[in-house]
């Protein structure tokens, strides 16, 4: 994978989402750089989770276009994959707000699982796998490897061969974020990851944000009620409102904004907004 | 009635004795028509007889039996209490141990199921009964695949049993394919219904998906039914040869140029040899159902399939094409079910559209639920209780299905997740160091 951290990874030029009369995302545009975390925040119901929908194919937009600059595969239209390819071939994968592991599996297992396509492939459809041919113990023996190497990451080893679902949420989401790891993503789009995190945890979140995209140069894209988080590890904000992108710009530019505090704190507060919108 | 101690509490032994007493006056009162009083033939009138005696003994029974089932009942809530308390910390190695006595009580299984007809090699009946269980231990397993396994509820498995004896039944009278001929090819149009069936419900889940299914299952019986040409309609198909033993009949005496089993080894005719090879066949073929099944389920398919069971959105972020692991969940169970239907026809010798009714399917879904979804000697605990206990039944003629139900409540009851709902991981991270350092 390139580290070359310039230039725009993903491109969404004029989104628009609708769900009959409700227009979940309206004309929205925005830009995810290459080797950065990008923030998406706004308030309950913006259209955030369904910009992530949409970004990994559980949803068609209604118009639009969402462009990946994938940096070995050339760019890659995402609203024409079918939600499987889009982590497969595009290598976009996300987490979701509510986790969703497979939760009788052991965590090793799910990690596994993110690993599907490489094993499948090397199984022949299974028929190298029934005979347990060299070759595909070898790639089962890398999968496992490459597992280790993330649960080793995100301090889940010792956890290893515990049935996911019976872990505490805390760590339910971090191994959210390892299987999403496993699937070797370009982008990594994170649901509202530091939800029910107690503060240490969400310090810890942060810590691992910045390793992956600081060292490992993989794009991030996060949606985050925590402010700790958003504006301590994010190098770009989008903030979106009923659809609509109101304002972007850097963690600092974004604070002051006298529409994103409009639209969290309501119009009382504008007045006294804009002068520190000037400083 | 408050007389009658419900409470959680460990109880005093003057409750004891009050709660016993209470429920030896109920078996008084329910004693005195049923026990107390009967009628006798006294010169061609029926008169009324008292047993005074026996109602008397009956209602101490009673009292001591109460007792009794209190005192076992408190000990085994008091051991469970006691072993909850202790294990809370150690629920890996208490896995680990339910594993152990799993395959412990795997390799007794098999050991007694080879060593079965040579016990019982002239008795007709159990050699038979244990071939019907093993019957449905290979289509539990096969439908543990699609249930248990990928968690798609499928009410119309039976569809694919009377798929693989039908092809089986007409290659064979029509063509003159040989069992061996016949197995791979209805299994594969078995697998290839299953695919056909995938299709069209890729898109349905839980309950919905079981409807389909089930019309599936009784759109593939009526057919039957109804395209005489075909399938002969309700008069079925029969004489439907037998498997030879490579090449050697199992009858009295052989066609022209060929000879049979028992003068081949110089013995004398006996009809249990078939019986015993049928029992052999089909234990191999469902202890290769067992190998294939388990294999498959550590391989990426397998656990795609329970990856797809636990959450299918989830699949889709991790790449996975849910259609293709639907279909192959689909056509591997079908499969299997083809080939026990294969064997099922040429058991029978003659098969029509009444084998195959829903029945079947609910028994076979009973077996894998009963067992614990996805567990393999579940599947094998559940079938022999589900035919043993009809069976066993037999003497009580009308109450045999009384019987069954109160069984099928009592395990749900007393272990609501299945016989042996643990679940083994397909792989541990401390076995993957040691298997790559091989």
């Amino acid at each position: 994978m390139s580290k070359n951290a310039s230039g725009t990874l993903l491109s969404v030029r004029n989104l628009t989402m609708r769900f009959g009369g409700l227009t979940a995302i309206d004309d929205l545009s925005l830009e995810v750089p290459a080797g950065k975390i990008t923030g998406i925040i706004g308030p309950n119901g913006a259209g955030k989770t369904t910009l992530f929908n949409c970004l990994t194919g559980f949803y068609k937009p209604t118009t639009g276009t969402l462009r990946l600059a994938h940096p070995t595969r050339g760019e890659i239209r995402l609203e024409a994959l079918a939600s499987h390819l889009v982590a497969r071939d595009a290598q976009v994968v996300r987490t979701f707000q509510n986790i969703r592991l497979f939760p009788k599996m052991t965590v090793l297992e799910n990690l596994i699982v993110a690993q599907h396509n490489v094993l499948q492939r090397a199984s022949k459809f299974s028929i190298a796998g029934i005979f347990k041919l060299p070759g595909y113990r070898e790639a089962e023996r890398q999968a496992i490897e490459r597992a280790a190497m993330w649960l080793e990451r995100l301090k889940l080893t010792h956890l290893a061969d515990h049935a996911a679902g019976d872990l505490p949420y805390g760590i339910q989401r971090r191994i959210e974020i390892a299987r999403a790891l496993c699937v070797d993503p370009v982008l990594l789009c994170l649901d509202e990851p530091a939800a029910g995190l107690n503060p240490r945890e969400s310090a810890e979140l942060n810590e691992l944000l910045l390793y992956l995209c600081g060292e490992l140069g993989i794009a991030i894209l996060l949606i985050e009620h925590d402010m700790s988080v958003v504006m301590n590890v994010s190098d770009h904000i989008g903030v979106i409102s009923y659809g609509r992108k109101i304002a972007e710009g850097t963690p600092e530019q974004v604070k002051h904004d006298p529409q994103v505090i409009k639209a969290y704190l309501g119009e009382d507060e504008e007045e006294e907004v804009a002068g520190g919108a000037a400083a | 009635m408050s007389a009658v101690v419900f409470a959680r509490h460990a109880m005093t032994p003057a409750e004891r004795l009050r709660d016993a007493s209470w429920v030896a006056f109920v078996g008084l009162i329910l004693g005195i028509p049923l026990i107390g009083l009967t009628t006798v033939d006294v010169g061609g009138r029926l008169a009324i007889e008292t047993r005074f005696g026996v109602l008397a003994a009956g209602v101490v029974a009673v009292f001591f039996g109460r007792l009794l089932l209190r005192w076992a009942v408190d000990q085994a809530r008091n051991r469970k209490l006691e072993r909850d308390r202790a294990s809370t910390a150690s629920a890996a190695q208490r896995a680990s141990g339910t594993q152990k006595v799993v395959s412990t009580l795997g390799w007794l299984m098999l050991g007694a199921s080879i060593a079965l007809p040579i016990m019982f090699s002239d008795n007709r009946y159990v050699v038979d009964t244990a071939t019907t269980v093993l019957i449905y231990v290979m289509l539990g397993w096969g439908l543990n695949v699609v249930v248990g396994l990928a968690g798609l509820l499928d009410l119309g498995y039976v569809a694919f049993y009377a798929v693989g004896a039908y092809s089986y039944a007409l290659l064979s009278t029509q063509f003159g394919w040989s069992f061996w001929e016949a197995l791979p090819v209805s299994g594969a149009l078995a697998a290839s219904f299953g695919i056909l069936l995938g299709y069209p419900i890729l898109r349905l889940r839980g309950d919905y998906l079981a409807i389909v299914t089930l019309g599936f299952g009784e759109i593939v019986r009526i057919i039957l039914v109804n395209w005489t040409e075909l399938s002969g309609g309700p008069n079925g198909i029969s004489s439907i040869p037998r498997p030879s033993f490579f090449g050697l009949d199992f009858s009295r005496s052989a066609p022209e140029g060929q000879q049979t089993f028992a003068g081949f080894f110089g013995l004398d005719f006996s009809p249990m040899h078939r019986l015993i090879f049928l029992y052999y066949l089909i234990l191999v073929l469902a202890l290769l159902t067992n190998l294939f099944v388990s294999r498959l389920r550590k391989l990426p398919v397998g656990r795609a399939w329970e990856a797809l069971r636990e959450d299918e959105i989830a699949c889709q972020a991790m790449g996975m094409n849910t259609t293709n692991i639907k279909l192959s969940a689909f056509a591997i169970g079908a499969m299997l079910g083809g080939f026990a239907g294969v064997f099922f026809a040429s058991r029978q010798g003659f098969i029509s559209p009444e084998s195959f009714v829903f029945t079947e399917s609910a028994i076979v879904l009973a077996i894998v639920v009963l067992g614990g979804m996805g567990s393999q000697m579940g599947v094998v605990l559940a079938a022999t209780l589900l035919v043993l206990i009809p069976e066993f039944g037999r003497n009580f003629a009308e109450y045999r299905m009384l019987l069954f139900g109160l069984a099928m409540v009592l395990i749900m009851v007393w272990r609501p997740g299945g016989l042996l709902a643990h679940r083994e991981p397909t792989l541990r991270l401390g076995a993957a160091g040691k298997e790559g350092a091989r």
